[in-house]
């Protein structure tokens, strides 16, 4: 079974560059779209045979088996999770793609021309792979590698529409990534300088024989933590996505604030941390004061603002915190020698929101796209009554607004509560509190949007508003699905989806130690 | 603010006869050592994305002596995306060949005959995986060129 | 020697770091992303050196015990090689960037290049 681990990875860029190829062939340009969707349909596909088969590990190339210079690819629970997840929005993003692209007005050419959507759907397979082999993988410079692949393929997807506003955020998207890549390959630089392993399992297993607390470790531990904050768009690392994210065309913007803050920043910063340097009050300290004040910053900046896309970014960088914030508390609790029960409950709360946020952020951005195509404008201002003239689409938004809200009974409800009760067992009150009140606040802000998105009397723009097509309504359909059965479904998640997860990271240094495959 | 720089340049074909001879003799020359730099990746400095920079530079130097118009003529856009998707798919199916002896992207080749060190035609599948990045590279290089290059063509348009 | 190298290096990463985060002009800025670039990728390099190692090419006849224990690290080169790789692609698409910048835009100046706020 692990035979098939590199080819969720080598489908979407195989596919990417047969597009590529296929562009420019009269007879086969219409199937760019059907060759795209059915790359990450199969994708999809794989990652619940994945899921379905037990633990499994892969040395590329036949290099394992003693050498310790191979290519390791790891399948565990957390790497399934991350590929179900990466994989499902990216089907639902590719789907609305499909019809909102053609309506994208695209610099200098009419609206709709096809000229560009071959390049969107390339760039899109290329971020896509590059996506399933950072959580497939477990060698830190072929994470580094794939990290680069995939925020190259976004820089430019940011700046799809080469307008002036989508220009500039793509620009300083680009400068801030290449700075945390920077330090990202400065940090691995230092750990292969002292252990002499660029494998994950052989560097953590090296790490305390080579004074895991001396400074130089620190340093590169400084480095790799404060590289992948910035790419998970954690404060004072966050200016980049306020930007980036709203300029970006909508199943872009669902994409990255969906999956690639995860994937990239979030799955790293906690395998990074769990799996490689190991749990201990200092790492946990720093990341759980970072995503305390994240998701304080993040909620606070955007009650004020007025754009639907820049509120529901920052939105993002909040949601972020807490997830950031779980992982730092349980790492605390473990390198403590605290309960373990109350680490994993911490750590099933921050990936049960690693996942849910994935789905309901990407439904939000879908709609907000939607709605943007449809009344010409995403100020709230601006809006309004959308509940009447677009009623499918406004349903999946309520139904993503009341998720990131925390209602019951959708699924942000319940992540929500876990973290906040699991906060409390760990006797960390303050903590649980900001939770409890960020929470309030998000709840807040999303009255604001429904209220003058979706409810009153239709005016202005959106009185011109009709139904969007029907393929983003199936995209966007599917997730709000998701959205409202994953919270009361919880249950039956946890023992297959979420438990293999958060046991994976707590096992700590001896989850990828080479066991030999099943 | 800004003016059209169009009107400002001489013919856009390129430079002076004396460098566009030079380039037709250096040009070739500097090809077959983007070749044979690449093809010799695996017993001296080198490798595929070596031997495709100084492909790709033989094609600026092309582009610089001779102008843009002249090259894109020659290789053109869609040239450049399919050797680059060519390069591309080259490589992955050597990757996937490598089931056939027993797994992703293992050196199938040099388990059915074994090269000695040093010479030319050893190392399995990794020359092969050279040229493939040769050509993925030469191409995708000189396509990125051509289209900062395309783009300087049409100017800097006095807006805002 | 040892320690100076590396302080060199460092030094130079500090001197990209600084174009980045204090430069208002935008080929500036690209420039000193690239300087940051060479300066990781020098110390990556750094780190596989061995005194008095040599290259690690096997000449036909050479015993490998004898390479594997006077040659420097070819490791850290393979890894250069692909951080070089990535820092022309990242060069490429910034340029490209920058050109599109000063269509619309107009200048390079960031200071002007700021509509999005809030």
């Amino acid at each position: 079974m692990q035979a098939i681990l590199p080819l969720p990875v080598v489908l979407p860029l195989g596919a990417a560059f047969a597009i590529l190829a296929m562009a420019h062939v009269a007879a086969l340009k219409r199937l760019t779209t059907l060759t795209a969707l059915a790359a990450v349909a199969v994708n999809l596909v794989l990652s619940f045979l994945l899921l379905a088969a037990p633990d499994g590990r892969l040395f590329v190339g036949g290099w394992g088996a003693g050498k310790t210079l191979g290519i390791e690819m790891v399948s565990d629970g957390l790497s399934k999770l991350m590929v179900l997840t990466v994989n499902m929005v990216a089907l639902a993003a590719l789907l609305f793609a499909a019809s909102y692209m053609r309506h994208f007005r695209a610099e200098g050419l009419p609206a709709g021309a096809d000229r560009k959507l071959w390049l969107f759907e390339c760039l899109f397979l290329l971020m896509t792979g590059a996506m399933n082999g950072v959580v497939l993988t477990g060698d830190l410079f072929n994470m580094f590698v794939f990290l680069e692949v995939a925020a190259i393929a976004s820089y430019a997807l940011v700046g799809f529409g080469c307008e002036a506003d989508e220009l500039e955020a793509a620009f300083k998207y680009l400068v801030l990534g290449s700075v945390g890549s920077a330090f990202i390959l400065l940090g691995i630089t230092i750990l292969y300088a002292l252990t002499g392993q660029l494998n994950m399992a052989q560097v953590a297993s090296l790490l305390p024989k080579v004074g895991a607390t001396g400074p130089a470790v620190l340093l590169a531990a400084a480095c790799l933590l404060g590289g992948l904050a910035l790419k998970a768009a954690m404060v004072p690392f966050h200016a980049w996505l306020p930007d980036a994210h709203p300029s970006a065309p909508a199943p872009i913007s669902a994409m990255l604030s969906g999956v690639l803050i995860k994937a990239c920043g979030v799955y790293t910063l906690g395998r990074v941390l769990f799996n490689v340097l190991g749990p201990s009050v200092e790492y946990g300290g720093v990341l759980a004061a970072m995503g305390a004040v994240s998701m304080l910053a993040g909620v606070l900046l955007a009650v004020g603002q007025w754009d639907f896309k820049r509120l529901l970014a920052y939105h993002s960088i909040s949601q972020m915190g807490y997830v950031v914030l779980a992982f730092g508390a349980a790492a605390v609790v473990v390198s403590q020698g605290g309960s373990r029960t109350v680490a994993s409950l911490l750590l099933f709360g921050g990936l049960f929101h690693m996942f849910n946020h994935a789905v309901f952020k990407g439904l939000l951005f879908l709609s907000s796209g939607a709605i943007e195509q449809q009344a010409g404008t995403r100020m709230l201002k601006e809006l309004g009554g959308l509940a009447r003239r677009m009623p499918v689409t406004s349903f999946c938004c309520r139904v993503g607004a009341l998720s990131i809200a925390g209602v019951p009974p959708f699924n942000g409800f319940f992540s929500k509560l876990i973290i906040i009760i699991a906060l409390a067992a760990a006797k960390l009150y303050l903590l649980a509190a900001l939770a409890a009140l960020v929470a309030l606040v998000t709840l807040l802000s999303f009255v604001k949007v429904q209220r003058y998105a979706l409810d009153g009397e239709p005016e202005g723009k959106a009185a011109g508003a009709r139904e969007a097509p029907a393929l983003m309504c199936v995209a966007m359909g599917a997730l709000a699905l998701i959205c409202a059965t994953a919270g009361v479904g919880a249950a039956f998640l946890y023992p297959r989806l979420f438990a293999p997860a958060a046991d994976a990271l707590l096992a700590g240094a001896r989850a990828l130690a080479a066991g030999g495959a099943p | 603010m800004s003016q059209s720089v169009e009107s400002e340049r001489p013919d856009r074909g390129g430079m002076t006869p004396i460098v566009q001879n030079t380039a037709r003799i250096v040009a070739s020359f500097a090809a077959v050592f983007g070749v044979y730099i690449a093809m010799t990746g695996h017993i001296s400095p080198g490798g595929g994305f070596a031997g495709g920079v100084i492909l790709a530079a033989t094609g600026v130097l092309i582009v610089l002596a001779f102008g843009s118009r002249y090259t894109a003529r020659i290789v053109s856009e869609p040239l450049c995306h399919a050797a680059d998707a060519a390069g591309a798919m080259g490589f992955l199916v050597i990757a996937l060949l490598g089931f056939v002896a027993g797994g992703f992207f293992v050196n199938f080749i040099a388990r059915i005959s074994p090269g000695e060190v040093g010479h030319l035609f050893s190392g399995g599948i990794i020359p092969w995986a050279n040229l493939a990045i040769l050509i993925k590279v030469g191409a995708a290089l000189a396509g990125v060129f051509l289209a900062l290059a395309a783009f300087r063509r049409v100017g800097i348009r006095e807006e805002l | 020697m040892g320690t100076a190298i590396y302080l060199l290096a460092f030094s130079v990463l500090l001197v990209g770091l600084y174009a980045v985060v204090a430069k208002k002009n935008v080929i500036k800025v690209i420039v000193g992303v690239c300087v940051l670039d060479y300066a990781v990728n020098l110390l990556l390099v750094l780190v596989g050196y061995r005194s008095g190692g040599k290259a690690p090419i096997l000449t036909p006849g050479e015993p490998v015990a004898d390479f594997a224990a006077g040659a420097v690290d070819p490791l850290p080169q393979a890894m250069v090689l692909t951080s070089i790789v990535i820092g022309l692609g990242v060069t490429a698409l910034m340029i490209a960037m920058a050109l599109r910048l000063y269509e619309k835009f107009g200048t390079f100046d960031l200071n002007d290049i700021r509509r999005l706020r809030g």
